[in-house]
This record gives structure tokens, sequence and C-alpha cells, in this order.
């Protein structure tokens, strides 16, 4: 009898009691028919070596754990950030149960989206009585400011013509005729979720802008791209631009509908863009997006509209954001003021005081294109060495400019880069060419398992850490967080590789 | 404040007229066949506690439902840890559900196990434009260079597999040749067929039978003993299946199959010998089950092992199967663990007693939980089916009370309707549920994932499950939500 009620065992030791590890073992010695210990041994030796390795890279077809999602929900990311938006995805059910569990375990928020449930006639005869009565529900159900709509494959095989079908749905009735409904196709098998936000703010704009006469005015717009930290990137931005004093647009403002409160209220909807400020939108001065590779349609979209745009890569550290702050500076004519001077001091300061525990350690990060720009680029800032740069989604383009950034630096001589590699791929990399710590999402953790590798939590989803989206990456004081997770878990390994009693205790520091 | 029965049936009818009224007149008439209040007695037994149920989501209300690649991949196939199972078509579908549905196992994991893994071909434009058979075939060459010691590979087609016209069938069949007759499946569970999870239930049970049974090594040796049971329809959740394992072992049984949490192909394939199939989640493999006792003469049984009412019945039930010795085998394991449910209950139910509680979930959690809050002296108010068919809500029928309210596919605005007017002390359902009613300030526990805890099944598992559901609702959180100058 293992169970007991003073101290109720679960899953984390109930299995470790004697009679639990008895049974499993006798399961598997007269059941399952396994390899024997000494094989799986070989065979895992074996993978962890250079010649595995090759074979590995070898590669042409199979895809084993990576690191990027499908379009869809990048089009789900970027409609909720407006005012009272309901994503709306044209395809079969299951897509969109997925969506939301997986934003629902990384924000540990609702997620509010609807499917047109397309099941096997509508693959036959096309999804439009899907998207008549599927807005129709949705308007009067949830009573949207908008519906934006997107597609999962199989809209996207059969070819369904989402304009025609959402201008015969207001036709119908579905929605009143001047109801905004802006759609993009999100076709899965092009791209990556970074895809689909782009396509969708794409779409969304053009849905607004679309022969529209622009008068310029001096506002500037602001796109933060598909990020995993955007509850607190964007609260940060809106306090930096704040103290500058800049007149400003954020094009998708998913920072209140992904950080409601608990009062005894659901909102299924909370703050974002507004329809009029998305409108206005079209009249200023100039576009800034944090993501280039996120929002690389609706960059040139924006600019076709006669806006300056600039593009950055996921900014993070102290040049980095020098670098954005002097842009809005420009573009706007505000200085950066006194206080966010201090800030940015702040940031060198505290580098300053930490970096000998991160000078020279050796890295392996993966994760979004535009994230691994702006992470390599601080990790090259604080004197440590990136050796493995890898990125499912980052193509060939990605890969030039990372490579040009590493050269930049001298730190960043020992390191290669890995466009459209998965983690996989990065087991090998850890295993033959072993580092200090990776830098990844929560999937991380099973490299981390099986290579001993130190994971730091930073990227897209972290499902098994709670809270880290609420903290902001940008700005410096975004900066000094990234510095603080990475210094926590530098000094967590000095201390759980330093006390052993008698043998290796020596090190075992109270001040570091 | 607690209403009477009468006044529970009337309550229930004006709140479904109520959420009735924001429909459209179509989808008004459509979702009324999906809600009503149980009547005891009415229609018999054969009562299908006055829902439709298992057609098709109507469009745009927020279904909580998934798909038949959910039911297949993610339940049947996916918890089998030594074979290797492709998410076939482009990387969506088998990214979001990579290592979400905490099928526990041993294992190497890349060696031996692949659980929770994600092996995906992640289409690409040209394999949708030019097909995609030619790269399912070297997938499948990778993967056996890569995973040398995977005891084989299912094919879990996404959707659109189906509707490009790609023939995994010859691939799977051409490789499998190639490999020795390995066991190489295809799985048709593309997302659009059917309604929901449980076609994809169903058809990868039936390539269960067309691919393993069928293709049996007829001298495949096996010493069988008269106490050989399987168990079928458990995806050991936290552990599910082996503190239910734990019991039937205890009881003198010898358990030569979990279906499919912690499984292998080897078990499987060791189920034809079985004497009795006990079953757990009867939707997702009641198809097996019969198919084995027409094929194999294997009689099946259905159990509940949650929460020590159902617990004991179902030892009993089960042993009624088998001689005198497994029958005082069940009377001694009841007899083990009095001590211990007897504690559990005299900690918690005063802490519970009364307690209402809704629950929205898939499978058999919707019925077979129910007895395991009655033994913490809860009440379960509202229950609903995500895929649930007629024999579900007919099998439903002896658990719930008169008066409870039914909901079958139960969309968001309904959901959320019903628990703010009904106001139950805990509601029990999935992670897109959660962090509604938590935001509503009701107490809510995960009842898919366990909410990262479990097990909950057997006596191990009870305990568990009473501290859960008592640290969900005396939870000092919910007192705050409010705040004070208001
Ligand atoms: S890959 Fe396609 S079928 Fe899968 S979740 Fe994405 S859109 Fe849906
Ligand atoms: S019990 Fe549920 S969650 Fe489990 S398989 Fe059956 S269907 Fe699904």
């Amino acid at each position: 009898m293992t169970q007991n009620t003073a101290n109720v065992l679960d899953h984390f030791n109930l299995f470790r009691e004697p009679e639990y590890v008895e049974m499993l073992e006798n399961k598997k010695k007269n059941f399952e028919d396994a390899h024997p210990v000494e094989k799986v041994e070989e065979i895992r030796d074996w993978t962890k070596s250079w010649e595995y390795r090759e074979q590995n890279f070898a590669r042409e077809a199979l895809t084993v754990n990576p690191a990027k999602a499908c379009q869809p929900l990048g089009a789900v990311f970027a409609a909720v950030g407006f005012e009272g938006t309901l994503p709306f995805v044209h395809g079969s059910q299951g897509c969109v149960a997925y969506y939301r569990s997986h934003f629902s375990r990384h924000f540990k928020e609702p997620s509010s989206c609807v499917s047109s449930s397309m099941t096997e006639d509508a693959a036959v005869f096309g999804g439009l009585n899907n998207m008549i009565d599927g807005l129709a529900n949705a308007y009067a159900m949830y009573k949207p400011k908008m519906i934006a709509v997107s597609t999962t494959c199989m809209a996207e095989v059969i070819g369904d013509d989402l304009k025609g079908f959402i201008a015969t749905a207001k036709l119908k009735g579905s929605v009143p005729e001047d109801f905004d409904v802006p759609h993009a196709h999100t076709p899965a098998f092009v791209g990556s979720h970074v895809t689909g936000y782009d396509n969708t703010m794409r779409g969304i704009l053009t849905h607004f802008w679309e022969g529209k006469e622009r008068t310029p005015n001096e506002k500037i717009n602001f796109i933060g791209g598909f990020d995993g930290y955007t509850v607190g990137n964007l609260r940060e931005v809106k306090r930096m631009f704040g103290l500058m004093g800049v007149d400003y647009t954020i094009l998708s403002d998913n920072s209140d509908v992904w950080d409601t409160p608990a009062d005894g209220e659901f909102r299924m909807y909370d703050g974002g863009t507004t329809l009029e400020d998305t409108k206005a939108a079209l009249h200023a001065k100039a576009t800034i997006s944090m993501q280039e590779f996120s929002t690389e349609k609706t960059l040139t979209y924006t600019a076709n509209t006669g806006q300056e745009v600039v593009a950055l890569n996921h900014p993070v550290g102290v040049a980095a954001t020098d670098k954005f702050l002097m842009e809005v500076a420009r573009i706007t004519g505000k200085p950066v003021p006194l206080a966010l001077e201090k800030e940015r001091g702040r940031l060198v300061d505290a580098i300053a005081d930490s970096s000998a525990h991160i000078h020279g350690k050796k890295f392996a990060l993966y994760g979004d294109p535009d994230l691994m720009l702006g992470l390599t680029a601080f990790l090259l800032e604080l004197g440590a060495e990136p050796v493995h740069i890898l990125s499912t989604n980052g193509g060939k383009e990605w890969e030039i400019k990372v490579q040009a950034l590493l050269d930049s630096s001298p730190f960043g001589k020992a390191c290669h880069v890995y466009a459209n590699k998965d983690l996989w791929h990065m087991r090998s990399l850890l295993f033959t060419e072993p580092v200090d710590f990776l830098i990844g999402n929560t999937y991380g953790k099973y490299l981390e398992r099986d290579t001993g590798t130190p994971l730091i939590r930073i990227g897209f989803p972290i499902f098994d850490r709670h809270h880290y989206h609420r903290y902001p990456v940008w700005g410096y004081q975004g900066g000094l967080n990234v510095l603080v997770w990475i210094l926590d878990k530098i000094f967590d390994e000095m201390d759980r590789t330093t006390n052993v009693p008698a043998k290796t205790d020596f090190s075992f520091d109270i001040i570091r | 404040m607690s209403l009477t029965v009468e006044e529970t049936k009337s309550r229930n009818q004006a709140l479904i007229k109520e959420v009735l009224e924001v429909y459209p007149a179509k989808t008004a008439k459509n979702r009324a066949k999906h809600l009503g209040t149980f009547e005891e007695g009415k229609d018999g037994a054969k009562s299908d506690c006055g829902v439709k149920s298992n057609v098709k989501s109507v469009p745009g209300v927020m279904t909580i439902r998934g798909c038949a690649y959910a039911g297949s991949k993610g339940v049947v196939w996916g918890p089998i840890k030594d074979m290797i199972h492709i998410s076939h078509g482009p990387v969506g579908c088998g990214q979001y559900s990579w290592a979400a549905r905490r099928n526990y196992y041993i294992g190497t994991t890349g060696i031996d196990s692949f659980v929770t893994m994600q092996f995906t071909s992640d289409f690409q434009e040209k394999d949708i434009v030019f097909g995609g058979d030619k790269k399912l075939e070297k997938i499948m060459d990778e993967i056996e260079v890569l995973f040398p010691l995977n005891k084989g590979i299912t094919v879990q087609s996404e959707c659109p597999i189906g509707l490009i016209g790609d023939d995994i069938e010859a691939v799977s069949k051409k490789k499998s040749k190639e490999y020795g007759g390995k066991t190489i499946v295809p799985v048709r569970c593309e997302g659009f067929r059917g309604v929901s999870q449980s076609l994809g239930h169903h058809i990868a049970n039936d390539t269960i039978r067309d691919f393993v049974f069928d293709k049996l090594d007829p001298n495949r040796s096996f010493q069988g003993t008269p106490y050989d049971v399987a168990i079928i329809g458990d995806y050991n959740i936290g552990g599910d299946a082996w503190s239910s394992r734990i019991l039937l072992e205890e009881m003198g049984l010898r358990v030569i199959a979990q279906w499919s949490g912690d499984g292998s192909i080897a078990e499987l394939e060791n189920t034809p010998k079985a004497k009795l199939n006990v079953l757990h989640c009867y939707r997702s493999m009641n198809y097996i089950s019969r198919h084995m006792e027409e094929k194999y003469g294997i009689p099946w049984v259905e159990y509940n092992f949650f929460g020590p009412s159902k617990i004991e019945a179902s030892l009993r039930e089960i042993a009624s199967h088998f001689d005198d010795k497994i029958k005082e085998g069940a009377e001694r394991v009841i007899a083990k663990y009095r001590a211990l449910t007897e504690a559990v209950i005299a900690k918690y139910r005063p802490r519970l007693e009364g307690k209402t509680v809704m629950l929205f979930v898939g499978g058999l959690r919707p019925r077979h939980v129910i007895g395991a809050y009655e033994d913490l002296g809860m009440n379960v108010v509202g229950t609903g089916y995500e895929f649930g068919h007629n024999d579900d809500y007919e099998r439903t029928n002896h658990y719930v009370k008169d008066g409870t309210l039914i909901y079958d596919d139960v969309t968001g605005y309904e959901f959320e309707k019903f628990v703010e007017k009904i106001q139950p002390d805990l509601v029990g359902s999935g992670i897109k549920e959660k962090y509604v009613f938590q935001k509503m300030g009701v107490p809510f526990r995960q009842m898919h994932s366990w909410d990262y805890s479990g097990p909950y099944h057997g006596y191990d598992g009870f305990g568990i499950f009473a501290r859960d559901m008592d640290m969900a609702i005396n939870n000092p959180v919910w007192g705050l939500t409010k705040a004070p100058w208001k």
C-alpha cells in the first residue's frame, strides 16, 4: 500500500515506490519484447557520435522535433490584437482546437477563436455554406466588432475563395454589409506561424486601407510581430513611447487580451487596436516592425502606401535598443529622454557587474528567425560565444543576416548558423560540439535531458514555466530581464556542480 | 438555496431557452436538440438523456471538439511507445499535439521509445502539388537509419493527404515488405473525416485490426495463463493505467497488454490471447473490443476505476468472469484498501460535502467520474460529452441524478452562460475552458490532463483526485477576486 492521506503521493513519487517499480519491470520483462539494455545503450552511444551526426544531417525528407508551427496560429495571434476581433479559421475544426490549446498553455489565458467546421461534404462541395453559417453564428453569438478570417490546410487544398465567400455571406445577410471581415489565406504548407502573422496583418491593413487616399501625418505605426513576450513587450514599448511623447498606433495590440484579470468577469475581448486607429494608421509617417521576418509582406505593402518602413530584428540588449529608440527619435523628431538614457546606463551597469560570469561561455540557441538575431546580438554584447544558432523557420536570407552579425564581433567567430533545421539536428550538434548553455523554448528540455546542456527558457512556446510572457525582453528593462534569466541559470549551475561535500564544495561560494 | 428536482428542471428549461435565443433560427433549432435535462424514468432504460449526439458541429459557434487526427494520433496510436508515429502532412497538427497529453511511459526516448517526439513530413507546397508519396518513402528510409530500434511505423494522415490523392497504403505496403514485414500502418484519420475525434478512434481501431491482428504470425509463441487480461482504453494519463494495473495484478490477474498508454506493439500482438478484455474508455476502443469478441471469442467488460464505490463494483464485476481464486483476490484487494479510502473520505469529505460540479469532457469521463465525486459528497449537476454517441448517453443515465443538465458538444457561449447561471462550486473540463472559468472566479480542474496531476484511476489515484478537488475549491485565491473597496 503506497498511498498516504497525510501526504498524498502523486505521479512524482507514487511510481517510484517499490511495488510500482517492480510492476513496471515485470511488465517490460514479460510483455514488451523490449530490446536488451545493452543494445539500447549501444544505440544511444552511437547517436552521440559524429557518424550519427552526419547521417542525421543527411536527412532530406524527415523532420523530427521542429521549432515552428503553422500559419493559422500566427493568424490568430495577429487577429486578437484588434479591438473586439474574433478570429475565424475557415477549414476543419480540429486545427482551431489546437491553436486555442496552444495559446492557453503558453499564456495561461483563454483563447477565443472559431472554426467553420468543414467536414467531408465540404471537401467535395467546398466550404461556402460553412462560411455563410459560420459568420452568421459567430456574429450573433459573440458580438464581435470584426471577424478576421484565415484558413486551415483543408480550405487551401480545395481552393476555397475567401473573398468571394465572404461577399456571398454578406449578401445572404450573415453579417451586415459594412461589417469588417478582413481575410488572409494562410496555407500551413508555406512558411510557418510567422508567415501567418504576416499574411493576416497585411490582410487586415489591406482591408482598411485599400483604395483610400493617404494624407500623411506625424504618427508612427508599430508592429511587434509574432512574439511570445507580447504582453510584457507591448506594455514596455508603450511606456517608452510615453516617455518620449511619441504619437503612435500599435497595430495588433494583444497585450490585454492575453493578460486579463481574474475579477469575476470573463473578457472574451479586451483592449486591442481600435478599428478607427487601424484605418487612420494609413496616414502614419512611418511603420516600425520589431520583426522583419514576421512582417515581410506587411512591410512591402506599407512601403507601397508611401510610408517609411523600418524593420528591426527583435531587438534585445543595449545596442539594439539604442538603434530602435534612435530610429523612433529620428522619425518623430522627439529626442530620447533622460529617463530612458538612465535606464540604458543601468543596463550597462548591470552588464558590467555580471559579465565576468558570462564572458566566454558557449551558447547554442534556436527559435524564430528574428528572435535569434536579437538574442545573438545581445550575447555578443555580453561577451558570450554563440556556437550553434538554429532556426527551423529561418531560410537562406536569415542565415546570411545572422552570419553578417557574427562576423561583426570577435565573439562570433566560432559560430555556425543552421537554417531550416530541427531539434534533432540540434541534439547532434550538442553531443558532438558541446556548449555551456542552451537557449530555447520548452521543448529544449528534451535536449537538456539528453545532452545535459542546461536550458535557459527564452522563446515560444513556454509551457512548463509560468508568467515569463508578462516580462518584456525589449527595451533596456527587457534586456535586464534577459540578462537575469541567463545569470540565474549560470549561478544555479555553479551551485549544482559545486555541492558535493568534501569533493567539490570548496567553490560553493556565498558571494559571486 | 438548494432547489427541488422540479425547480431544477424548470430552471434548466428556462436556461436552455435563454441561451438558444442568441442563435440565428436555424442554429437554435439544431442546438436545441443537444441540450436537455435528464428525466429519470422517462423512455425507460434506453434513454439517451434527451439529447442528440455525434452529428456535425455548427460552424462558427466555438465547439470544443477536435478532429479525427487527434483521435487517432493523439489518443489511440500516439501512446504506443516503441513505434514511430509520423504526423503526415504540414507541420501544425503534430506540433500542437506534441507531448501534450501526458501519456506516461517507461523507455529511452529517441532510442527505443518515441512518444514525446514529433515526427512530421512537414509538407511544403510542392508536396501538395506533386503528392507526398515519394517523400513518405524517403521518410521511412531515414527513420530506419536514424532510429533503428523502432518496432514499427504508423502514418497519421492530416487533412491534405486525403485531398491530394496520395496512396499511403501502397507506400506502407511496399516499405513493410522491403523491411522484412515490419509493421507499417497507414491511418486515414484526416481531420475532416467524421465530426470529431470519435471517427479517428474508430479508424485507428480498424487499422490495428487490419495491420496488427490480421498480420500476426500464426506461430507467434505466447505462454498464456487462465488469468490473462488486457487493459483496453486507458491512455496512462499521469500514470492512470499503472495505478489500475496494480489492482488487477493484486487480485491475481495477469495483465498482458495495455492499450495504449505505456503500450508496445508486442502487447497489442499479445491481446488476442487474453481471456478477458477490460475496457475503460468505451468510446475510443469499443470497436476493437467487439472485433476481438467476434473473431477471437474474447469477452469484454467495461469497468470504472474512479472512486472507491465504482472501483469496488468493477473489481467484483471483473472477478465474476473468473474462478474463486480471482473472486477472493478481488475481495482481498477491496479489503486491503478500505482503510485508505476511509481515510481519504474522512479527510476530504467534510471539506467538499454538498459542493456542486459541472463537467464537460470526452470519452468516458463525463459519466465515469461522477461516482468519485459522490464518494466525496459532491453532486454533479451538469455534464456533457465532447464527442459522445447515443450509447454514451445511454450509459450516462445510470450515473446522473434526476434533473441533471445535459449539453452535448457544448459551445463556448452555452457553457459560459450555464456556469454563470448555475454557479457550481467546481467546473471540470479542458485547457480551452480552464481560464474562462477561473477569470469568472469559478474553481476549475482540467479533466483531460488531470491539470498536470494524476493518476486519478484506482485507489492510489482516488487520494490524489480528492486532494486536487479540495485544492481547487478551497483555494484562498477565490476570496480575492473582488477588490475590497468595490
Ligand atoms: S497543419 Fe494544417 S491541418 Fe494541421 S493544424 Fe495546421 S492548418 Fe490544421
Ligand atoms: S478518456 Fe478522454 S481524454 Fe481520454 S481518451 Fe477517452 S477520450 Fe479522450
